[in-house]
């Protein structure tokens, strides 16, 4: 406020009396940027990990057939490169026909969490924070409050008057994560699955904020998998190892069930309490099943139209 | 400004223009980094802060958000809630204009400026503050529409991408035309400003708005899902933006700006009434959720009470309820048209109640319990205190350049190229 109080009226920058202030400002600006430079020099890091063809790669809906083999080549040198692994990316595409469906049998589920083990593996989930796209609920019986269930429970099961309601994404018909995604990163395909394109992301969790039934992941870091870990049959929408900073989910194991294959939270589990199959399809087991059983979707409320479904025996 | 001369209009981008055009932004650059001891003290330890800032967030990219307190619980946190108060600060400015334009208040019309400078700086923050926020901020062209895939006008976020970068270059034109022609030491011309004020008016509405629905429209969080929300968000923002201007005067009065009451009595009018609005919001909103009951209510319990041994935020939202009552009271009592001090007192008081109660009061609470009822509380980190810190100290540079440009320019002080000094007035 010097001129300012002074009342003086002084001429443009550059001139005369000012010129010992205008080298001041000169050394301040060098400084001034000389320490922004240092400040955000982590960064520096990023441009060694970080490619050309990454950072400018389109939206897979985008990709020619060509674009999409070698951005999958890419990735499976990437994989070798930092995880130490040969793994084989592929893309299945939905066929033509197929509605995948899911349904669990609540009387037989007993809480024993191999789902929840089997996609940690199958899905190439970071080791470190042990994540799963499955959560299992150990809720009170008589009761369908969710707030009196617990995600934690560490004891031997089934618990006397428990039972358990594993959740993962439902794939909505009405999903609205993908509603609020900014930027189309994730969508519906055509047999239901929601899928997440995790070189489009740009990590803003809207979606996860979104989604009533914390289908939602992101990955806060790098995910760590030991080499002898990594499952090699990976699909470029599902379970290649997710980068930093975006967001994923469950995805129906769409690398194995569009090769005739089941989920492998199916697989792993026990008990026979879940149920997968192809809507469409008229005499498939989850057809006969959604048409005999009373089931229920979960917060039928919030006008989601869950591909998920549970029911009771008896 | 009437001692102005008055001098033709040439037309418009023509070489003239393109030179003197040059000349005032050098000019500005001048002004902003000419100054007191005092103006280059408070300019370096912004600088610092922001460098310590940027430091922290460029290892929150390399690191991953992992350096954040955030988890897939709560998946927004500081950064979510300081970019929501800064939307309502943004809007706030607007209480200035609205007198200024609508009413032809011609003391408002002499500082309407400062409104329009601190929509700027909010904005200029709220865009830093997403940015901050995204997992991966390399890819941010995705957002650019043409160039990206802009998912409008689905998303929430992309009408907000919109209305807060239109409503950035709207106060952009504003001040620099106004400035410019300051400058020249012309009459500014209506047709090029005015239209653009009445559509700034509507727009800072609208990106109040927008930023409301972002969270009122998901069913999944009963917190946010209501349709008070909007209103509730506008009325906040009416307070925390006049509350700024207030302070940030009495701080240009200290500096032997000359800033006369009148603008003052009219913001602390509007102030009295828009604190009331917004406290009685709240009320409202606390008693549908403590009446009603039941697990839809459960975020506000959690916030108010604390719920199954968790509290980590009723010391926030009491700090927030006791701020604003006790600056709604200091406001409302006459010592407030009378007294600098607790007029100075009740704004900043009520400026920190809405950034608690818009932020760790509101957006977090939304995810308290999760959406399958698990207890995952959440407090800020290190690096995300850093960063908020560091793009707090980048707007507050902004702010502080912005009026130092305006005021020589303003009070006639800077002459216009190939003209003779105006008089002065000191
Ligand atoms: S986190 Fe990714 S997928 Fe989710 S809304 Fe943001 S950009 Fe879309």
């Amino acid at each position: 406020m010097t001129e300012q109080s002074k009342g003086k009226t002084i001429s443009l920058p550059v001139l005369g009396s000012v010129s010992r202030r205008t080298a001041m400002k000169g050394v301040g600006a060098t400084l001034g940027a000389g320490a922004f430079a240092a400040a955000i020099s982590p960064l520096r890091h990023l441009a060694d990990t970080l490619t050309v063809e990454e950072l400018m790669q389109q939206h897979y809906q985008e990709l020619s057939a060509d674009g999409k083999k070698k951005v999958i080549e890419r990735l499976e040198a990437e994989t070798k490169e930092q995880y130490g692994a040969d793994v084989t990316i592929s893309d299945p595409r939905p066929i033509p026909g197929t509605k995948f469906v899911y349904a669990i049998n609540l009387s037989v589920c007993n809480g024993n969490g191999k789902c929840v083990e089997a996609c940690h593996n199958e899905n190439n989930h970071d080791r470190d924070t042990n994540q799963s796209y499955i959560r299992v609920l150990e809720m009170q019986k008589g009761t369908m409050d969710m707030e009196q269930g617990n995600t934690t429970y560490d004891h031997e099961v089934p618990a006397a008057d428990k039972f358990y309601m594993p959740v993962q994404c439902q794939q909505c018909d009405e999903p609205p994560c993908t509603d609020v995604c900014p930027v189309q990163a994730t969508w519906k395909e055509d047999d239901g699955i929601v899928v997440v394109d995790y070189n489009w992301c740009i990590g803003c969790r809207y979606c996860e904020a979104a989604c009533p039934y914390h289908a939602r992941r992101f990955n806060w870091k790098t995910p760590n998998v030991p080499a002898a870990e990594v499952n090699p049959d990976q699909g470029y929408l599902s379970n290649r190892i997710r980068p930093q900073g975006v967001v994923e989910k469950c995805h129906y194991c769409l690398h194995r069930t569009r090769k005739g294959r089941l989920p492998a939270c199916l697989e792993a589990c026990p008990t026979g309490a879940r149920v997968f199959g192809n809507i469409l399809d008229p005499d498939s087991e989850i057809r006969w099943l959604l048409e005999n059983k009373r089931v229920y979707v979960l917060k039928e409320e919030v006008g989601t139209k869950p591909s998920f479904f549970y029911f009771f025996d008896s | 400004m009437s001692s102005m001369p008055v001098r033709p209009k040439h037309p418009e981008g023509t070489p003239g223009h393109f030179l003197s055009y040059r000349k005032f932004l050098l000019r500005s650059l001048a002004l902003s980094t000419d100054g007191s001891l005092l103006f280059y003290t408070w300019m370096i330890m912004l600088t610092l802060v922001f460098l310590v800032g940027a430091n922290a967030w460029a290892n929150q990219v390399v690191h991953g958000m992992i350096t954040t307190n955030m988890t897939d619980h709560v998946s927004w946190g500081l950064y979510i809630s300081n970019f929501t108060f800064m939307v309502g600060v943004a809007a706030g400015g607007v209480m200035m204009v609205i007198p200024a334009y609508l009413y032809r208040d011609k003391a408002m019309h002499n500082v309407v400026i400062l409104g329009e400078f601190l929509a700027i700086a909010a904005i200029v923050m709220c865009l830093m503050f997403v940015v901050a926020d995204l997992g991966r901020p390399d890819r941010s062209w995705h957002l650019i529409p043409g160039l990206g895939r802009f998912n409008f006008p689905i998303s929430m976020l992309t009408w907000d991408v919109i209305v807060l970068n239109g409503y950035l270059l709207l106060n952009l034109h504003i001040c620099g035309y106004l400035l410019y022609m300051r400058f020249l030491g012309r009459t500014p011309n209506p047709k090029w400003y005015i239209p653009f004020v009445f559509i700034s008016i509507a727009w800072a509405i609208s990106i109040h708005t927008v930023t409301a629905f972002l969270y009122s429209g998901l069913g999944g969080r009963p917190l946010w899902n209501t349709a008070l929300l909007a209103p509730r968000f506008l009325a906040s923002a009416f307070v925390s933006g006049p509350a700024f201007i207030i302070i940030s005067m009495f701080v240009l009065r200290r500096l032997q700006v000359p800033i006369l009451d009148d603008p003052i009595h009219t913001l602390l009018k509007i102030l009295r009434i828009t604190v009331l609005i917004s406290l009685f919001m709240v009320v409202s909103e606390i008693f549908t959720e403590f009446y009603t009951g039941g697990a839809h209510t459960s975020s506000a319990r959690y916030l108010y009470l604390g719920l199954h041994g968790k509290n980590a935020l009723v010391p926030w939202i009491w700090t927030a309820v006791g701020l604003n009552i006790i600056g709604a009271i200091l406001l409302l009592h006459p010592a407030a048209t009378k007294r600098a001090v607790p007029l100075i007192i009740a704004c900043v008081f009520v400026f920190v109640g809405t950034w608690i109660e818009k932020g760790m009061g509101l957006i977090v609470p939304g995810f308290i319990p999760s959406t399958l009822h698990e207890m995952v509380e959440y407090l800020p980190s290190v690096t995300e205190w850093k960063v908020s810190a560091g793009i707090v100290a980048f707007g507050l540079m902004i702010y502080t350049i912005a009026i130092k440009i305006a005021v020589p320019i303003l009070s006639g002080r800077v002459s216009p190229p190939g003209q003779p000094h105006p008089p002065r007035d000191c």
